[in-house]
């Protein structure tokens, strides 16, 4: 009799487990799809397909740095500078060519390099000071965008402006630049192909390479891979090393959008990239962070923008909806989900 | 009831613990406890790693309240729902970490009233004079003797046991009837502990029941009225002063007189598929691996000398604070020895990292499953092939997932794991099916040096045998191993040759034939006596 009784109970309790797990795993992929869906129907515009290639464009930026986070956030830490490393290679890029009439190639690796070391400082700060990682990379973000300032005595630089002695700037943004933000490859747009390809380089760093294996070893549980042979401050400080030259490229992508240094380019971009980061841990229901994950919530965060701004909402709406999204994703993470999870602020 | 003959030697019982278990899942860590403690009475509480002491106090400070048996309060049954519910039974707990008790950046003063404090009785205002007033009340408990210049000083400027002190006399503000000193001692000077043990024999003399729990066997037998031996979740000894060392160190250790010598000597001993891990003829080693010379395991331990040898089984015995993590850790690379060296015959030099140790068949398991071998949520395959990851991945780094899940499948069915498969998540496992992945994932390579500590804490005894049988297989490959453990049984049971390890110094080295369990009580109880 216990029997009977009892099955129906434990069949339900299953049932209404099975539809938690269903709903944290596919919630965020279910919502993109019927967001696309009803902007699709509703909205002319957002159907043709220079547009739908435009949402890659302008998710690339964004998806970039979230791959920075994502990547700080597989070894336990977060990154916080992505945003004013991504506006440091704005004005970077600007000055290189501009003040320093250097050609976009050079831009490029200065910036890049740029990137790199301000990752390694993010090490630095980190592994060697054993300063915590929100701390680090908040103080890294402050001197970096002070540092930009001081590099472009606070102003945008744009091409052939004019200096403070009254000449004119020898150089300008050239055209093999600019093709980072305006080239195509066919149909596809060169921002789209550069998102398409990280993204597909970073899932294979993450998911099919030992380093990736042990990148998400050190955040799971930094003292058993220490045990088990894993160097896990060399680690740690690859990772945040990878997270500054992702957001410098972002920064890149940036900067040749806009044909400027815009002084105020990046900042927005930390919250975004953070936070798609953050949404991509809670997307199919893994609860770590990874590549596929991050680059989808990106698209949301894009596809809402961009509809948005079509069905005429205030930008300001924008924000209040990322937040809603964000809100969700933290809630599927740290509070809904069954599974245990490698994800900040988490005690090990 | 198990202690018959025990009659309280003044005031009345104050506490009584029947029948009391606790499990953890299907892990069982109380097996049905009886305890009386009297007021002015100081009774031990003894036990080794896993004997079930932190368990207990627990629930009597009202941490565990879903356990079975129940809890008497002068005869009164009650339940300790919550750690306050505990203390307004007039059951108060000094816990093992002092820091833990204490709150920096207050004054010694607000240290003291903080409970008060913490209990909101006092307003959203402080009042300092009210503060003041009631740190000088706990002053005068324990006859500090503290000035008022002391009180009004960070309390993190207060040395270990003076913070110790506070703790105490703050608890003791709450007019307890039964007061519980975990490891009381375990930060302090020798000159620290004496002085909070006469604080004891004051409070014994004002009639508190105290329960101490502590390792230190010496200050047990110094200020002990009665001593309570759990092992394996079970009283198994319960002694008056004068206390018998040779009754408490078996009760303790494990095994009856007979059969640890039926253990050790083969003789008429349990059906051998009884016996986890028993080896007919306990081999004598080969060369040896890894020299230790001149090396002082804790900060005040004479140096010891000692050769682990390859082709046998290493048992080490020892209580916390022994040294065998030291020991351990040490050869590993994973942290310095105060002093001394350890040389490698085949290695180019000994391994400063354990990444060099994996490299040079160093092997570890760590004695903490959780804190220091699982990853949280990662599966039976990735946790095996995390040392060697070098091994199932190709060029450019590529994992190569055949390679991993044939690892992981040869480790399932040699050890016999009881799981799903090989991508199963490890915290879905058993304990001991989980002690089998941590200890297997050493078994794939060659190993020189197996370091096993505490290898079968929490394991059930079939699991233990499935270990034993293939860490022995090691050493018959050529590798030298090293059990660590609290456990005689555990170590006499695999090992060839037997050692005791008492605060960094080594009592006991004989191969285990030639030793008996009076040796090995003899070993520990030396110490005792000193």
């Amino acid at each position: 009799m216990t029997s009977t009784t009892q099955q129906p109970l434990a069949e339900s309790v299953r049932v209404s487990v099975g539809i938690r797990e269903g709903i944290v795993r596919y919630g965020f992929v279910a919502v993109t799809v019927l967001l696309v869906g009803y902007f699709l129907i509703s909205e002319p515009n957002f159907r043709t397909s220079s547009n739908l290639w435009g949402l890659l464009v302008y998710a690339a930026p964004v998806g970039i740095a979230g791959l920075g986070v994502t990547i700080a956030m597989t070894v336990g830490g977060l990154d916080l500078s992505v945003g004013s490393t991504a506006g440091f290679a704005v004005s970077l890029a600007a000055w290189t060519m501009v003040i320093g009439n250097q050609v976009g190639g050079i831009a490029i690796v200065v910036v890049l390099i740029a990137g790199g070391l301000i990752g390694l400082l993010n090490a630095a700060l980190i592994v060697w000071a054993r300063i915590p990682d929100l701390l680090a990379t908040l103080t890294t973000m402050f001197a970096i965008m002070g540092l930009k300032l001081v590099l472009v005595d606070g102003r945008s630089i744009s091409s052939r402006m004019t200096l403070e002695d009254g000449s004119t700037a020898p150089g300008r943004f050239t055209d093999g630049f600019l093709y980072l933000a305006q080239g195509k490859i066919g149909p596809v747009p060169f921002p789209a192909i550069l998102l398409i390809v990280i993204s597909v380089l970073v899932w294979f760093l993450l998911e099919r390479t030992r380093w990736g294996r042990l990148l998400y070893a050190v955040g799971a549980n930094p003292e058993a891979s220490r045990l088990a042979g894993v160097r896990v401050g060399l680690y740690r400080s690859a990772a945040y090393v990878a997270a500054g030259v992702l957001a410098s490229v972002a920064g890149l992508l940036l900067a040749a959008r806009i044909g400027q240094g815009d002084v105020s380019a990046g900042n927005s971009l930390l919250l975004d990239a953070v936070a798609v980061a953050l949404v991509g841990t809670s997307v199919l229901g893994r609860n770590v962070p990874n590549a596929w994950g991050t680059v989808l919530g990106a698209l949301l965060v894009t596809v809402m923008v961009v509809g948005f701004s079509m069905m005429g909402l205030p930008y300001y709406v924008q924000d209040v909806a990322k937040g809603a999204v964000l809100l969700v994703a933290l809630l599927f993470s740290y509070t809904l989900s069954t599974r245990r999870a490698t994800l900040p602020g988490q005690p090990t | 009831m198990s202690s018959p003959v025990t009659t309280p030697r003044t005031g009345t019982t104050t506490v009584s613990v029947r029948g009391v278990g606790k499990s953890f899942g299907p892990n069982v860590v109380l097996r049905g406890v009886d305890l009386e403690i009297a007021g002015g009475e100081v009774v031990a509480l003894l036990g080794a790693n896993g004997a079930g002491k932190s368990t207990l106090i627990k629930i009597l400070a009202g941490a565990h309240p879903d356990h079975t048996g129940e809890i008497l309060v002068d005869g009164e049954p009650v339940r300790l729902a919550s750690p306050s519910e505990a203390r307004a039974r007039g059951i108060a707990t000094v816990h093992q970490r002092v820091r833990e008790g204490i709150i920096p950046g207050l004054t010694v003063a607000e240290n003291f009233a903080f409970d008060d404090l913490a209990a909101g009785g006092s307003g959203f205002v402080v009042r300092r004079a009210e503060v003041q007033q009631i740190a000088r009340r706990a002053v005068e408990v324990l006859d500090l003797g503290w000035s008022d210049a002391v009180l009004r000083r960070d309390v993190a400027t207060l040395g270990i046991s003076d913070a110790q002190l506070l703790v105490v006399a703050r608890t003791l503000l709450q007019r307890p009837k039964l007061l519980i000193l975990d490891e009381p001692t375990s930060a302090l000077s020798s000159a620290e502990a004496e002085r909070l043990f006469g604080v004891v024999r004051q409070l014994r003399a004002d009639g508190l029941a105290v329960l101490l729990v502590s390792h230190r066997l010496g200050e047990v037998d110094a200020i002990a009225d009665r001593a309570v031996v759990l092992r394996d979740g079970r009283v198994t000894a319960d002694v008056q002063r004068p206390l018998s060392w040779s009754v408490i160190l078996p009760a303790m250790l494990g095994a009856s007189a007979e059969g640890l010598k039926a253990t050790v000597l083969g003789e008429e001993g349990p059906a051998p598929d009884e016996q986890p891990g028993v080896d007919a003829e306990p081999r004598t080693g080969g060369a040896a691996v890894a020299r230790l010379r001149g090396v002082r395991l804790l900060g005040e331990s004479p140096p010891l000398d000692l050769d682990l040898n390859g082709g046998e089984v290493t048992g080490i015995v020892g209580l916390i604070g022994a040294g065998k993590s030291e020991l351990a850790h040490g050869l590993f690379g994973s942290a310095a020895w105060p002093a001394g060296t350890v040389e490698f015959p085949d290695l180019p030099r000994a391994p400063r990292s354990p990444a060099e140790a994996i490299r040079g068949g160093v092997f570890l398991v760590p004695e903490d499953r959780a804190d220091q071998a699982l990853l949280p949520g990662w599966s039976i395959e990735r946790t095996l092939s995390l040392p060697f990851v070098t091994k199932v991945s190709g060029r450019l780094g590529v994992l190569n997932g055949g390679g991993e899940r044939h690892r992981a499948t040869t480790v399932i069915e040699r050890l016999g794991i009881v799981a799903r498969g090989p991508r199963t998540e490890l915290n879905e496992l058993s304990g001991g099916n989980q002690q089998k992945v941590v200890v297997g994932r050493w078994l794939v390579e060659r190993a020189r040096l197996l370091l096993l500590d505490e290898p079968f804490r929490g394991v059930d005894l079939g699991a233990r045998r499935d270990i034993g049988d293939q860490v022995r297989a090691v050493a018959d490959a050529g590798g030298a191993v090293v059990v660590l453990s609290a456990d005689v049984d555990e170590v006499l049971e695999i090992a060839d040759r037997v050692l005791v390890l008492v605060e960094g110094r080594l009592t006991l080295d004989s191969p285990v034939l030639q030793v008996s369990r009076d040796d090995v009580v003899r070993a520990f109880s030396g110490e005792v006596a000193r």
